[in-house]
C-alpha cells in the first residue's frame, strides 16, 4: 500500500490540474492547472523508473546489485524542458492579452474591443 | 555516405537547420532570406518525394539514429531490447508527409508578397520551418515519446504563429486557446506513453503493438490518446479552438496549420490501426451479452462514425451562419474532417473486406483533397483580405471585375470542396458515398445532404463576394501580387490534375497508405524480424 502513494499523488495532481483548467476563470490559474497536470505526469514517469534499492544510472563504480533504468529520467528531463517552453509562451500570451483587454477573466477576452 | 540511406533524418534535419539559419540570413538581406526559405522548403519537398518513392517501390523504410540501421534491426530480431529512437516510414507516413511538405512550400511562396509589409518576418519564417520539421517528425517517427516531442514542437510553433499579429487581441486570445488545448492534449499523450512504458518496457510503436495485451491500462491509454489527438484534429465536441485559430491566423499560416491538424489525425489513425491493430482484427470479443459479441473495432467504429456525423452536421450548419469569410471556411474545414472520419469509422466496422478497403481509400484520398481544397479557399480569402483589408461577407461585393484570377481560383476551390465532378473533391467523396452506403445507407444520405448544403453555403459566398454591383469602396482594388497567384495556381493545378486523373493518385499514393492501415503486421514485422 505504501508503495502506491506516489500513484495516488499522480492521480490527485492531474485531477486538481484538470479542475483548475476547466473551472477557473483566471488565465493565470488555468496556466497553474496545466503546470500541475505536467508535474503529475512527470512524477508518474519518475515513479515508474524507480526500483527499490537500486543505484543511480550515472554511477560508474556501481557497488553491484540492480540499477534504475535511465530512460524514464531522460524522458522526464525532456518533458520538463518542453514544459518550461510552453509555460513561457503561455505567460507571454497572457501579458499580451492583459495589454489588450485589461483583464484576465476568460469570459471577457476575445471580444471586439481591441 | 549515400544520401538515399539517410533520407528520413535529412527530412527533419534540413528544415530544422534552415529554421535556425533564417534569422542570420535575414540580417543580410530580406530578399535573400525569402529565397533561402523557399529553397529549404523545396528541398524538404524533394527529399520527401524521394523517400515516398523509396517506400512505394521498396516497402517500409527504417532509420535508426546513432547506430547502423541493419545491425540494430538484426540485434532486435535476436532479442536485444530496443533503446534507440528510430524512424519508420510506411505507406501511410509517406502519404501524410507528402501533404505535410507540399502545403508549407506553397505557404512560403505565398508569403513573399502577402507578408511583405510586416515586421518580425525572420521569426515568422523560422517558426514556419520549425512547424514543418515538427509535423514531418510526427508523421515519420516510429517512437511514441518522439511523437510527443514533435507534437510539442509543432504546437509551440503553431501557437506562436497563430498569435503572430500581437497587436490584435483576438489573435493572441486564439493563440492562447490553441496552446492550452495542445499542451493538455500533449500531456495526455505523454501519460499514455508512460502507461505503455510501465507495462511493456518499450517506447517503440511496433514493439508496443506487438506485445499489446489490451489490459485495463491499455484501455485507459487508448481513451487518452484518442481524446487528445481527436481534440487536436478538431472533432466536434472539441472543435472550439479551430475556427478561432484558422480564422485569426494569417492566410499563409492557416495553410501551414492544415497539415498540422492532419498530423494529429494521422496520430489517431496510427494509434487505432497500428498500435491497437492486432486487437481490431483478431481480437477476442470485449464482452458477450447473450448471443451478441462486442468487438473493439465495432465499438471504435460506432464512436468514430457518430462523432463524424456530428462533426459534418455542426460544421456545415455553423458555416451557414458565419459572416466572416475565414471563420466560415474554418467551419467548412471541420465538416471536411468529419467526412474523412466517417469513411475511416465505417471502414473499421467492415475491416478486411472490399467495402472496407474502398471506404479507407475514400477517406485517405479525402485527407489529401481536403488539405488542398480548404487550403486554396484560405489562400483566396487571404488574397481578398490583402486587396481590400476586409473579411466580412456583408461588406464585400463585386470583386470579380478587379480580381479575375482570384475569382477563378475561388470557383475552383468552391467546386472542389463541395464535390462537383471535374474536381478532386468529387473523386474522393464518390468513393466515400459508395462505400459508406453499403455499411449503412443513412450515413451516405447525411453525407450527401451536407455536401449539398456546403455547395449552397459557398455559392452564396461566391455571389456576395465576387458578383453583384460595383462597390464604390472597392473601385481601386487591384489583383493580388504574383507570388500569391503562383501559390494559388500550384494548388489549383494539383486540384484539377487530381480531379481529372483520380485513378493515378489512388493507385500510386493512396493504395500503399490503405495497405499500411489494414495490415498492421507489416509495420510491426519490419522492426521485429530485422526489416524483411
Amino acid at each position: 500500500m505504501i508503495y502506491n502513494i506516489p500513484y495516488f499523488a499522480v492521480i490527485g495532481l492531474i485531477i486538481i490540474g484538470l479542475y483548475a483548467v476547466l473551472f477557473k476563470r483566471n488565465l493565470i490559474k488555468m496556466v497553474i492547472g496545466i503546470t500541475l497536470i505536467e508535474s503529475g505526469v512527470n512524477l508518474f514517469l519518475i515513479t515508474l523508473g524507480y526500483r527499490e534499492g537500486s543505484t543511480a544510472p550515472i554511477y560508474t563504480l556501481s557497488p553491484g546489485g540492480i540499477m534504475s533504468m535511465p530512460v524514464p529520467q531522460a524522458l522526464t528531463l525532456t518533458s520538463i524542458v518542453i514544459g518550461v517552453a510552453v509555460l513561457a509562451l503561455m505567460l507571454s500570451f497572457i501579458i499580451h492579452i492583459y495589454r489588450h483587454y485589461k483583464t484576465l477573466d476568460v469570459g471577457k477576452i476575445g471580444g471586439d474591443e481591441e | 555516405m549515400n544520401i538515399m540511406n539517410h533520407l528520413p533524418a535529412l527530412i527533419i534535419a534540413i528544415p530544422l537547420l534552415g529554421a535556425f539559419l533564417t534569422p542570420l540570413i535575414s540580417k543580410i538581406n530580406d530578399r535573400l532570406r525569402n529565397i533561402f526559405v523557399i529553397l529549404i522548403a523545396g528541398l524538404t519537398c524533394l527529399l520527401v518525394f524521394l523517400l515516398a518513392n523509396q517506400v512505394f517501390t521498396e516497402g517500409i523504410q527504417t532509420y535508426v539514429f546513432g547506430a547502423n540501421t541493419k545491425e540494430t534491426l538484426n540485434a532486435i530480431s535476436s532479442g536485444t531490447p530496443l533503446v534507440r529512437i528510430l524512424f519508420e516510414v510506411d505507406g501511410l507516413s509517406a502519404f501524410m508527409a507528402i501533404i505535410g511538405c507540399l502545403l508549407p512550400l506553397v505557404a512560403v511562396i505565398y508569403s513573399w508578397a502577402f507578408m511583405k509589409d510586416h515586421t518580425g518576418l525572420d521569426k515568422y519564417y523560422t517558426l514556419i520551418l520549425l512547424m514543418t520539421a515538427g509535423m514531418l517528425g510526427m508523421m515519420l517517427t516510429g517512437d511514441m515519446f518522439n511523437f510527443f516531442v514533435f507534437l510539442e514542437i509543432t504546437s509551440i510553433s503553431s501557437a506562436a504563429l497563430i498569435a503572430f499579429y500581437t497587436d490584435k487581441g483576438k489573435a493572441v486570445a486564439a493563440g492562447f486557446k490553441y496552446i492550452v488545448i495542445s499542451s493538455i492534449g500533449a500531456l495526455f499523450v505523454l501519460l499514455a506513453v508512460a502507461l505503455f512504458y510501465g507495462q511493456y518496457d518499450a517506447l517503440n510503436i511496433a514493439v508496443i503493438a506487438n506485445s499489446m495485451q489490451y489490459s485495463f491500462l491499455d484501455k485507459v491509454a487508448l481513451v487518452l490518446l484518442i481524446a487528445a489527438l481527436g481534440m487536436k484534429s478538431g472533432l466536434v465536441p472539441m472543435h472550439m479552438w479551430l475556427p478561432d485559430a484558422y480564422g485569426r491566423a494569417t492566410a499563409s499560416v492557416t495553410l501551414a496549420l492544415i497539415p498540422t491538424t492532419l498530423a494529429s489525425l494521422y496520430g489517431v489513425l496510427r494509434v487505432s490501426f497500428t498500435l491497437y491493430g492486432n486487437n481490431l482484427i483478431t481480437g477476442n470479443p470485449l464482452k458477450q451479452i447473450g448471443q451478441i459479441e462486442i468487438h473493439l473495432n465495432i465499438l471504435l467504429a460506432i464512436f468514430l462514425v457518430s462523432l463524424a456525423l456530428i462533426t459534418i452536421v455542426v460544421g456545415v450548419l455553423m458555416a451557414l451562419k458565419q459572416t466572416d469569410l475565414k471563420r466560415m471556411i474554418a467551419y467548412a474545414a471541420i465538416a471536411e474532417i468529419g467526412y474523412m472520419l466517417l469513411a475511416i469509422g465505417a471502414a473499421l466496422s467492415v475491416l478486411k473486406t472490399e467495402v472496407g478497403n474502398m471506404a479507407l481509400k475514400g477517406g485517405m484520398f479525402h485527407i489529401m483533397n481536403d488539405a488542398l481544397d480548404v487550403g486554396l479557399l484560405f489562400l483566396v480569402a487571404g488574397a481578398i483580405y490583402y486587396a481590400t483589408k476586409e473579411t466580412s461577407l456583408n461588406k464585400l461585393g463585386g470583386l470579380a471585375r478587379n480580381m479575375k484570377y482570384t475569382t477563378v481560383f475561388f470557383l475552383i476551390g468552391l467546386l472542389a470542396v463541395s464535390g462537383i465532378p471535374p474536381m478532386n473533391g468529387f473523386a474522393s467523396k464518390l468513393l466515400i458515398y459508395e462505400s459508406v452506403y453499403q455499411v449503412n445507407p443513412i450515413l451516405s444520405i447525411v453525407a450527401i445532404l451536407c455536401s449539398i448544403l456546403m455547395l449552397a453555403v459557398f455559392v452564396k459566398v461566391f455571389h456576395s463576394i465576387f458578383l453583384g454591383p460595383k462597390q464604390s469602396s472597392f473601385e481601386k482594388v487591384k489583383e493580388a501580387p504574383k507570388s500569391m497567384l503562383i501559390g494559388m495556381a500550384i494548388i489549383a493545378g494539383i486540384i484539377i490534375f487530381f480531379g481529372l486523373f483520380p485513378q493515378v493518385i489512388v493507385n500510386n499514393i493512396v493504395t500503399p497508405a490503405v495497405d499500411a492501415l489494414s495490415n498492421p503486421g507489416t509495420y510491426i514485422n519490419a522492426i521485429l524480424t530485422g526489416g524483411v
